[in-house]
């Protein structure tokens, strides 16, 4: 090799190393400050009390239980749709159909929306138009569905996960290996029985992988939720669909802007942010690990 | 020669533009074994698939003239191709044991005939078991999963899967293909076994398994039914020039 393509070869190695160096090196200084800054507010009491004195102190439990129910509800919307849909377009339209292909495509682009569009939709379709013409013809016009809850805050946030799901069991429809379809449609099962005793089955851990995913990136994303459903403070747990939640990223957005004094609450806000991360982090490795032993087994 | 249990009759097949099979009539004979030999992409697996409609599945297929199974033609369109396919089984070239106890796959055809009573259920699988010859060697891992057995164990649980359905005929598309000689000469002799009670159709690459185990053997090439026959004629005195140079060996 000649001197200068060593030279060349050495400054693009050293490059990307450096590249990758930056990355680690961002996680770790990121979690480094999270940690200092909230260790000596997160403990078992912080997890499981309510906020008090102006939020001043206490800890964040209606955040973390408004967030379980955001998702929990979020999954029972868009994990039976997102499956649905991943069975009719892996088994049922055909490739090139118009149909097929428009699904597709508007897969495609709901996956990039920006989520504060869906806040915004989210309002303007459930809340103003489903909800308010819940109210005129079941309540007579009496405000009751037309308002921020965890039912429309949850449906905000099944249409930005979709995606997720749907592109999630797809993978995993397309692993059940045509033998085994071909198996059961020769031993006289129709289509559907096919679909509901093998493939389904099969693709297991694409929908819990799915859902997994989904519930990770619902419990992280705030926009959606900011007009739809969240609340600054509530005294109590929400008990009814109709009432409004309070949430981890939500919290953390209000404790850094909207606390009176922000200084004061930093120790709070490190320590949220602390759950809401480990939380997200977990949700997202066990996704990796099914997903990897999917693919083990498909090899 | 017995009744004829499948008739087809000018059965043409195209894949999109391309012809996979011209024209081909021929009649399979009730309860004896008929084997289709040629070589590779010569149509014989795309024909055997014609007869228990598996090409459905397959995009762009085109078909025209008939195939008869006792005496109705299956390209029907009042015919319920689940029915058929009840009634006309099929064993594959890889075996595809589902992902379930060894139970559960040979009891699929049943349950999904409605059958849900649990003595029922097990009377059938032994005797589907039995029948393939395999029941000794898995009764007391009923429940294991059939993935954990070996591959020519495997085969002869499909073959049972097969049977539990309670066909009358019998596809097989290379079934010992993928096997050891020991797998091999089980399946052979079970299906030799077999046909007393079944009609049999089977696709093989081995010229001396169609030999060994084929009342009548059909030679294709290129789409094409080249000379069919009683198996001791073909593989003796065969009419075409053809036949005979495949069998020796001289090409294929």
């Amino acid at each position: 090799m000649s001197r200068r393509n060593s030279i060349t070869g050495g400054f693009f190695i050293g490059l990307t190393a450096f590249s990758a160096f930056l990355i680690i090196a961002a996680i770790i200084i990121l979690l480094t400050v999270i940690i200092i800054g909230g260790k000596g507010t997160f403990s078992w009491e912080f997890l499981t009390t309510f906020p008090y004195d102006g939020m001043m102190k206490g800890g964040i439990f209606p955040a973390i239980y408004g967030t379980a129910l955001l998702v929990l509800i979020m999954s029972v919307a868009a994990v039976p749709f997102g499956t649905i849909t991943a069975i009719y377009l892996t088994e049922y339209a055909h490739e090139k159909s118009k149909l097929a292909q428009t699904i597709r495509f508007a897969v495609r682009t709901l996956a990039t929306v920006p989520s504060i569009i869906f806040g915004l939709f989210g309002l303007g379709f459930f809340i103003k138009f489903v909800g308010g013409g819940m109210d005129t013809v079941f309540f007579g016009g009496q405000l009751k569905w037309a308002q921020p809850n965890i039912l429309w805050a949850s449906l905000t946030m099944a249409l930005l996960t979709l995606p997720v799901v749907i592109v999630s069991v797809e993978e995993a429809i397309r692993t059940v290996p045509r033998e085994l379809r071909e198996a059961s449609l020769a031993l006289g099962a129709t289509k559907w029985e096919t679909i509901r005793r093998i493939v389904i089955p099969g693709s297991r851990s694409g929908i819990m992988t799915g859902t997994i995913l989904a519930v990770s990136r619902g419990a992280g994303e705030v926009a959606p939720i900011l007009f739809t459903g969240a609340a600054y403070y509530l005294a109590t747990l929400p008990t009814s669909l109709s009432d409004q939640f309070m949430n981890l990223g939500y919290h953390i957005y209000i404790m850094a802007t909207q606390s009176s004094n922000v200084d004061q609450t930093l120790p709070i806000q490190f320590a949220t942010t602390m759950v809401l991360l480990l939380l997200t982090f977990t949700l997202n490795l066990t996704a990796v690990i099914i997903r990897a032993r999917l693919r083990r087994k498909v090899k | 020669m017995k009744e004829v249990k499948i008739k087809t009759r000018d059965l043409t097949l195209f894949y999109g533009a391309k012809m996979a099979l011209n024209s081909i009539s021929l009649d399979i004979p009730e309860k004896e074994v008929t084997a289709f030999i040629g070589p590779s992409g010569c149509g014989k697996s795309t024909f055997l698939r014609t007869l228990n409609r598996m090409n459905d599945l397959i995009p762009n297929v085109r078909i025209t003239g008939e195939v008869l199974v006792d005496s109705l033609n299956i390209y029907d369109k009042q015919i319920d191709v689940v029915n058929l396919r009840k009634k006309v089984g099929m064993v594959f070239q890889k075996s595809n044991p589902f992902a379930k106890s060894i139970f559960e796959n040979v009891a699929y055809g049943p349950r999904i005939n409605g059958i849900n009573h649990k003595a029922r259920l097990e009377e059938i699988v032994e005797s589907s078991l039995k029948k393939a010859f395999i029941w000794e060697e898995v009764k007391d891992r009923l429940q294991d999963s059939a993935m954990g057995l070996s591959g020519g164990q495997q085969q002869r649980m499909c073959i049972a899967r097969t049977l539990a359905v309670e066909p009358e005929i019998i596809l097989m598309d290379e079934p010992a293909s993928a096997l050891d000689p020991i797998s091999t000469a089980k399946i052979e002799e079970l299906i030799f076994e077999l046909k007393k009670n079944y009609t049999i159709v089977i696709v093989t690459h081995n010229m001396q398994q169609a030999a060994r185990v084929s009342d009548h053997t059909a030679f294709f090439y290129i789409g094409e039914l080249v000379e069919f026959g009683k198996t001791k004629k073909i593989f003796t005195t065969p009419d075409k020039k053809h036949t005979e140079e495949y069998i020796t060996g001289r090409f294929g």
